[in-house]
């Protein structure tokens, strides 16, 4: 049973922790770093070609945490495949022992790193739940065939950007995940508490039933949350966090300390998720460390956060 | 009307290679209009492989290159030429039923885009991207096959910024229009309420072909 269900079943304040497989066929990195990781996060979420940038597939990262006794999340986007494929990818997830995954439509080939491939797009996040609902409420396939032997029930999830607008799109999209079999719901990062607050009122409102879990990532240096407010959809880091960081440069400068910057966002990131617990806002965090996943740990403990 | 752009020229060399004698088939409807197939692009590239030392014998433009029997009618005037190839300046359409009508190498000098609506003279749009099962009844008139890149059914993705969308920021989020434009006619709470089941797409398979006559006995049967 997917331990990330049984914790919120037993009303715990959960915590996943992202990791993207390699550019390459060696997994070694992130194992090791994913041993750092046990016991500490109630899954490991692996992304599916984030940003559309080649990368290992997540199948294959999710089957070697799983034979180290990790608890892989399986990221399944509809850009690279078709219905038959992911039905036949999550097949064969299941088979290898994985029983949580996370839909999401995926980001344009345009915008990734290998812009000749074709786009798919046979599903969006929407429709590959409403698929692998059907399939366990029928044990038929997309093609309405019968499945031989045991059907796969997976805890399923996906995500909802809460800076967006008009806002009243993105609910009614946070909707139709959660009527499609969405159980839980990891957001876009957030950095802003306050805004966080109206969204979560906004989720009330529509009377939508589900596990919220807010998006962590841990800044690393002004200018990456300078490019993440000008580049990424959804992403919108104050001023205040901004000049902290840059503040945090400037002392190192002066000192001749390396990583404050970095160290700042660390501190900012396990504030951010100690408030959210302590104020009981969403059901848990999803900590998107992008490459420091070494952190994630540090993050927590300073964050007082124990599973 | 379909959308063509005129390929890069060392590309068409290329395809002639050392051929020296061709005729040009031209299209009076779509390609005249978008400036890739009517008389002054005939005499434009009749000028240019002249600098590189390729005759042009002849030239014809069919009101329209994807009628077959028109095609076949107009073509014959460049039967006895001698030319060694017919560089068809039409669509792929209308250079695919160009080649059905001569045993010569047909080479095409256009690329063919999408189809287009005529917004006004010169300035051309994607509309629609045909797919078999028309969705705008519930997307207020707005494709959202075509008009969103990812082809979504189920609403935006995460991705748009200011109504625009990030796969080219020069174009609108379908889905924000598609909003809009339901609010706009008292349609909000459709717009927040439906669930659209997924897109199929059997009816995308191709090559299509079609019978009317075929069809009408059917049904009168």
């Amino acid at each position: 049973m997917s331990v990330l269900k049984e914790a919120f079943d037993a009303g715990k304040f959960a915590v996943t922790a992202e990791m993207a497989p390699p550019k390459g066929a060696d997994f070694s990195e992130q194992l090791e770093v994913a041993q750092l990781l046990k016991g500490k996060v109630h899954g490991i979420n692996v992304t599916d070609m984030q940003s559309a940038c080649l990368k290992a597939s997540s199948i294959g990262l999710c089957a070697a945490l799983k034979a180290q006794g990790l608890n892989p999340i399986i990221q399944m986007t509809g850009r690279d495949r078709s219905r038959m494929a992911i039905m036949g990818d999550m097949l064969s997830a299941y088979a290898l022992g994985i029983d949580t995954m996370l839909a999401l439509t995926g980001d344009h080939t345009t915008v990734g790193d290998c812009k000749e491939s074709k786009p798919v797009f046979d599903l969006d996040s929407v429709g590959i739940l409403n698929m692998l609902s059907q399939m366990e409420e029928t044990g038929l396939d997309c093609g309405g065939n019968e499945i031989t032997g045991t059907v796969p029930k997976f805890y399923k999830g996906a995500c909802v950007t809460p800076v967006y607008e008009p806002q009243i799109m993105q609910i009614a999209k946070l909707k139709k995940k959660v009527d499609a079999g969405a159980e839980y719901i990891q957001t876009q990062g957030i950095f802003d508490v306050e805004s966080f607050k109206r969204f979560m009122d906004a989720v009330d409102k529509a009377n939508i039933n589900v596990h919220i879990m807010a998006g962590i990532i841990p800044l690393k240096a002004a200018g990456m949350a300078k490019f993440m407010n000008a580049n990424v959809p959804g992403i919108d880091v104050p001023d205040w966090m901004i000049e902290r960081l840059a503040a945090a440069a400037a002392e190192g400068k002066e000192k001749d300390i390396k990583g404050l910057p970095a160290k700042a966002g660390i501190e900012m990131a396990a504030e951010m998720i100690s408030q959210i617990k302590e104020e009981g806002l969403c059901d848990g965090v999803h900590i998107m460390a992008i490459g420091a996943e070494k952190n994630v740990p540090i993050i927590l403990e300073k964050a007082g956060i124990e599973i | 009307m379909i959308f063509t752009e005129k390929k890069p020229i060392d590309e068409l060399l290329s395809m002639i290679g050392d051929k020296r004698k061709v005729v040009l088939v031209g299209c009076g409807s779509c390609a005249t209009s978008c400036k890739t197939g009517g008389e002054e692009e005939i005499a434009e590239l009749t000028a240019i492989l002249g600098e590189h030392g390729i005759e042009v014998l002849g030239s014809v433009i069919p009101d329209e290159s994807c009628q077959k029997m028109l095609v076949k009618k107009e073509i014959k005037a460049l039967r006895d030429l001698g030319a060694e190839c017919v560089i068809s300046m039409a669509c792929g359409n209308g250079a695919q039923t160009v080649a059905q009508n001569t045993d010569l190498p047909v080479y095409p000098a256009n690329n063919t885009m999408y189809l287009a609506q005529v917004e006004r003279i010169g300035i051309f749009n994607e509309m629609c991207r045909m797919c078999g099962n028309c969705e705008i009844g519930h997307t207020a008139g707005i494709c959202p096959i075509t008009k969103c890149a990812k082809s979504l059914v189920n609403g935006p993705c995460g991705g748009q910024k200011n109504g625009k969308c990030e796969v080219n920021p020069e174009n609108d989020c379908a889905w924000i229009l598609i909003y809009n434009k339901m609010k706009e006619q008292g349609r909000e709470d459709e717009f927040i309420n439906q669930l659209n089941p997924d897109k199929g797409y059997a009816k995308y398979s191709y090559p299509r072909s079609d019978n009317l006559k075929k069809k009408a006995e059917e049904v009168a049967e």
